[in-house]
């Protein structure tokens, strides 16, 4: 009996059970690689700077971010007499919450047959995969914004309220980027854009569109430079000032879930899911390249992190609206003008 | 007067130029050097040393725990408790009392012998002077910079430790290294 969900068409629907089973196997698999990242950044980073990040905990310093997680996690919770006590345990959850829900979307393969049963190797198939991707991510920024909000503290609600600016005006240059992407693959099913990039990945056609998407998508996620939500030496800490503890965890794991999510979106929409060139990739091996890919552009972050310095605030509204969204609105224009002279 | 330029006169580079196409390429073409600068740090390698596991060699000239020492064929010790090195310490650091050598308690090449010889090392500077007072090469420099411990009257070494032959725990730098 597939279980029918009144919201969107759904283009292809397993029994329950095997939805059930496929949901916690996705869900252990990318959050496993949550503190994976979080080493593999500070590991990375320190490579950039002719160091060798942490390597003391454990073979490597693989337990590195176990025992941070740790550390944070048993302390203790405090808030400041000055917040509003349910928001402010309310805000890291929400936060945390989105970022996780994003993940359903991304497809990490076609179809396959476990026990005799299709399933797709994604946590669902729906027509409106994009839209839910930002549906979502709006979500996502009340859980910084009422962080910051509920704090009582000056420094974390100048973090949110930039927080507020940054987030609105990147997320229509990131919605605009991926129109072109979109009106390309006739489709806003994200299994159907990586079946369309079958032969050529949306990289090459809308290489404008991917290196808008890209800048929007370090906007998104707070990371450097454009991390001014945080700014340390303007704003102590932003949203998190007042945080610590647990919660303090929690908004650091769901930006790098955020990280590992936009990075999923960026290898569905643009690298072409699990396609490579000239090789048929068969089902099992589709999500492992998908999560190499993923890994790939995660690097990528780290990378313009070690390279970029912070942004000032007027230069990044003034880049967001007067550069990024007229050449999203471009580029998206351009495509249009080009798929009817083509067609 | 106009300035003529010559060849002393260096050209400042500019800011990125102004204008809309031009500004977004030098913009563009600098991140991208900047990634490049960045990712030639990777190439490189990490400079770090990993100190406990991995040392610096020490120059033979290092200037490190004092040690004394004795002669190699009879085994009497060089010190004559002279204390010309208490004598030159700009810190006081250390102390010498002397004793007289008898037929049957040898201890010293010479007529007297340190009885009690101590360096306190939380005072020493590790200047040297000691070593270049010393008439008969009795004390010098050894390698050894990790010294480290957990009360300070341990760090005050008495003469059996000063004589006793060191760990080797710090590399020598190999000649011409």
């Amino acid at each position: 009996m597939p279980l029918a969900v009144p919201l969107a068409d759904i283009t292809y629907a397993e029994p329950w059970w095997m939805q059930i089973i496929k949901s916690i196997v996705i869900f252990a698999i990318v959050l496993q690689l949550v503190p994976l990242v979080l080493l593999a950044e500070r590991k990375v980073m320190g490579r950039f700077q002719n160091r060798y990040g942490p390597n003391r905990v454990g073979p490597f310093g693989l337990l590195q971010a176990i025992a941070d997680i740790g550390k944070l996690v048993f302390k203790e919770q405090f808030r400041p007499r000055t917040s509003i006590g349910w928001l402010f345990v309310l805000a890291p959850i929400l936060s945390i919450v989105t970022a996780i829900a994003a993940i359903a979307l991304i497809p990490f393969g076609d179809t396959v047959d476990i026990f005799g049963t299709k399933t797709g190797l994604y946590g669902l198939d729906v027509s409106i995969g994009p839209l839910y991707l930002f549906a979502v991510g709006a979500v996502a920024f009340y859980g910084i914004m009422l962080g910051g909000w509920s704090s009582g503290s000056k420094y974390s609600f100048l973090g949110s309220m930039r927080a507020a600016a940054q987030l609105i005006s990147y997320e229509v240059s990131q919605g605009m980027a991926i129109v072109g992407v979109i009106m390309t693959a006739q489709s806003l099913s994200l299994v159907q854009i990586v079946h369309a990039q079958g032969h050529i990945w949306y990289v090459i056609p809308q290489f404008l569109g991917f290196v808008i998407f890209l800048v929007a998508s370090f906007a998104e996620t707070n990371r450097p430079p454009f991390d001014l939500v945080e700014g340390e030496s303007e704003i102590v800490g932003g949203y998190v000032t007042e945080y610590g503890g647990a919660r303090f965890a929690s908004y650091y794991m769901a930006e790098y879930t955020n990280i590992i999510v936009v990075s999923g979106i960026a290898v569905t929409l643009f690298l072409g899911g699990w396609h490579i060139p000239g090789v048929d990739v068969p089902g099992f091996l589709q999500p492992v390249v998908v999560l190499v890919k993923m890994l790939i552009f995660v690097n990528l972050f780290f990378w313009v992190r070690t390279t970029l310095p912070r942004l000032r605030y007027d230069q990044l509204m003034s880049f967001g609206w007067k550069v990024l969204l007229p050449l999203a609105t471009l580029n998206a224009l351009a495509t249009a003008i080009v798929l009817v002279a083509i067609d | 007067m106009p300035l003529t330029p010559t060849d002393d006169v260096i050209e400042v580079v500019r800011a990125p130029r102004r204008g809309p196409a031009r500004g977004a390429y030098r913009a563009f073409g600098e991140t991208l050097r900047g990634l490049k600068t960045t990712f030639m740090r990777v190439v490189e390698g990490p400079a770090t040393i990993q100190y406990p596991e991995e040392k610096v060699p020490v120059y033979p000239r290092f200037r490190g725990r004092h040690r004394l020492h004795r002669f190699e064929d009879t085994g009497l010790e060089k010190c004559v408790g002279c204390s010309l090195c208490a004598a030159a310490c700009p810190v006081d650091c250390i102390r010498v009392v002397a004793a007289e050598n008898t037929p049957t308690n040898r201890v010293s090449a010479g007529e007297r012998y340190a009885a009690v010889y101590e360096i306190n090392l939380s005072r020493c500077i590790f200047c040297g002077y000691c070593e270049v007072a010393c008439p008969f090469d009795a004390i010098t420099m050894g390698h050894d910079y990790e010294m480290s411990d957990y009360d300070r009257s341990d760090l005050i070494f008495t003469k059996e430790m000063l004589l006793a032959e060191p760990f080797e725990r710090t590399p020598l730098r190999a000649e011409g290294e």
